[in-house]
């Protein structure tokens, strides 16, 4: 084989190409080659194969592609494969997590689970539910929410409409630092002003307290960078009609960005409902139903589950019950960030004619 | 409806940076002026400040005075949210809306400074979309999204919103620089026939365009980067582009300029 066909002439615009299902055919081949080298050499592991498979996939396709393509279309296959590797890497533990939890959690989530707490029911018999456990994250959750959003989003509107100079500077600098800060620390915080100085007893409230302080500097973040997708000239259109500044906040810089702005705080929720920490400090748990959040200890999702395993004394079924509520929080989470991209969706700025 | 404006003595700066040196002018009620000049030399800044855009820029400032008739915008007391809506504005790039409908985009401007009955906003949205000469492109499309509109529809449907609101003077900054001929010239008509009621002030590259629209033209020139724009001079159209009194008018007409 002479050099010219492999490598085309300069000035033509042909060049040897491999067919589409190349890539197909390399993986399958170093999928099976991988699983014979370890079945060879008695390596147990499925990642052991895996990770010879995958170093097989990339140098393959690159020589293979260098021997007939030419060298630039062999680099362009090696950042290509390299790219697919690290996703599938990113996505095995993920599906496997999932998978686990699904195949676990099953077994007790039923009505029955879903609308009973552990009232009458010890730590290492069957039976109970997480009824009380669901009705103090959604309460904790909620009030967190209610507290969070008018602060993050006012905060995030004066930054990006109102703020100059070092006000504006040092608010940032500290949404920074807040975003930075660990639930345990925030809860601590709250610790010692609400049930440590303030004498108040432990709550869902003071929980929340502890979640708002996790949860305003994502919101403040979010919204923040929402606003400053919002073109300026659509602020000079409005300011030009004569409309004062406020109401071209509330009625064209917010509507423009409210499908983002509520995925933020849907993400901003999601990411709080599964602190464990705050909640164990503040809210204490109990196996009873508590409905009001105001007063005396409430149970919360992450942290029956985190009770459920330390007190079950090596029970079959708390382990069950453990599993079956972090399916259930994996569900709830997954719905709400179903809900922001429905919503965000529904929201965006409509381009169709 | 239409008022005149009177400028005297007029700079403005961003922060410390002077970008328009004394300027003075008059604009004539019902008719078209026209702002040529090279990039930079403080066109669009002007034009800002006759409707008090130039001081939401940050670090935007401005001295002087511009007397609208016989109140001055820059005076003591006076509410630039209430000179904006004496005073309209068409931007360079078309900026429909996004979240709003093509109706509710014309309608914005009143909807957002107050309370009108329904059957008030459609005579008004139908008398603007017909004054932009839109109506009929437009009219079975109402309730669809502004944005869905093409360029040189959209730069109408601004014009239609900015009018909407029955402003004295209408300022258009180069308002149809990203716009091909055939909308150019629906934008250039539309020119001729809004002077009839608005005192228009347009900023334009388009020296064949100022030519075409305006009735008179200011020349406006800066001596080097970093200085500030100064006004060469105002004449009647006809007049700036046969025979201006300045000599830097002709080269920037005639090409020879820099």
């Amino acid at each position: 084989m002479s050099n010219a066909t492999l490598s085309p002439q300069h000035g033509s615009l042909r060049g040897a190409t491999l067919p589409k299902w190349f890539a197909w055919a390399v993986a399958a081949g170093s999928l099976a080659v991988g699983y014979g080298i370890s079945a060879a050499a008695g390596l147990e592991s499925d990642i052991q194969w895996a990770l010879i498979a995958a170093v097989l996939f990339v140098v393959g396709s690159y020589g293979i592609s260098a021997k007939v393509e030419g060298s630039r279309q062999a680099k362009d296959r090696t950042a290509t494969s390299l790219v697919w590797v690290a996703f599938l890497l990113a996505v095995i533990p993920l599906a496997s997590l999932l998978w686990e939890t699904a195949e676990r959690g099953v077994k007790v989530l039923d009505g029955y689970f879903l609308s009973h707490s552990m009232g009458v029911v010890a730590d290492a018999e069957p039976g109970g539910g997480i009824y009380h456990a669901i009705l103090g994250t959604a309460e904790q959750v909620g009030l967190a929410t209610l507290i969070s959003v008018p602060v993050g989003v006012l905060t995030a509107i004066y930054l990006v409409e109102y703020g100059r100079g070092k006000l504006a500077k040092a608010v940032t600098f500290f949404v920074d630092v807040m975003t930075g800060i660990p639930s345990i620390v925030a809860g601590l915080f709250i610790l010692s002003l609400w049930i440590l100085i303030l004498d108040m007893g432990p709550s869902g409230f003071a929980g929340s307290l502890a979640l708002s302080i996790l949860m305003i500097p994502v919101v403040v973040r979010s919204t923040e960078e929402m606003l400053k997708l919002v073109p300026n000239e659509l602020r000079e259109a409005s300011l030009a009609l004569g409309v004062p500044k406020w109401r071209t906040i509330l009625k064209v810089v917010l509507p423009t960005s409210i499908g983002g702005i509520i995925t933020g705080v849907m993400l901003a929720i999601a990411r709080i409902t599964g602190e464990t920490a705050p909640v164990l400090l503040l809210v204490w748990g109990t196996d009873f139903i508590n409905a009001n959040p105001f007063q005396d200890p409430q149970e919360s999702l992450p942290m029956y589950i985190y009770l459920q395993w330390a007190n079950s004394g090596g029970s079959g079924a708390a382990f069950d019950r453990a599993w079956a509520a972090a399916l259930t929080l994996i569900g709830f989470i997954m719905i709400l960030n179903l809900l922001a991209r429905g919503i965000a969706r529904w929201k965006a700025p409509k381009t169709g004619r | 409806m239409a008022k005149r404006i009177d400028v005297s003595g007029l700079n403005a700066y961003y922060g410390s940076f002077l970008a328009i040196e004394d300027i003075s002018m008059t604009v004539e009620p019902r008719s078209v002026t026209a702002f040529i000049g090279p990039s930079g030399c403080g066109k669009s800044t002007f034009l800002r400040t006759l409707n008090r855009m130039h001081e939401v820029t940050p670090g935007g400032r401005v001295d002087g005075k511009v007397m609208l008739d016989d109140e001055n915008l820059y005076g003591a007391g006076i509410d630039p949210v209430a000179v904006r809506r004496e005073v309209g504005m068409v931007f360079q790039r078309p900026n429909p809306f996004p979240t709003m409908s093509v109706y509710d985009n014309v309608a914005a401007g009143l909807r957002l400074n107050g309370k009108y009955k329904k059957s008030q906003l459609d005579d008004i949205v139908e008398k603007s979309l017909r004054g932009a000469n839109l109506w009929n492109e437009v009219k079975d499309r109402l309730n669809k999204p502004g944005s869905g509109l093409s360029g040189g529809q959209q730069q109408r449907l601004c014009i239609a919103r900015a009018i909407a609101v029955e402003p004295n003077v209408l300022l258009m900054d180069e308002p149809c620089s990203a716009l091909d001929p055939i909308s150019t010239l629906a934008i250039e008509d539309l020119i001729g026939e809004l002077k009839e009621r608005f005192t228009i002030v347009i900023v334009t590259h388009n020296m064949q365009q100022a030519a075409r629209v305006s009735d008179r033209t200011a020349f406006f020139n800066l001596a080097a980067v970093g200085q500030p724009g100064k006004l060469i001079e105002i004449d009647d159209t006809e007049r700036i582009f046969s025979n201006p009194s300045v000599q830097a008018t002709e080269d920037y007409i005639s090409g020879r300029f820099g």
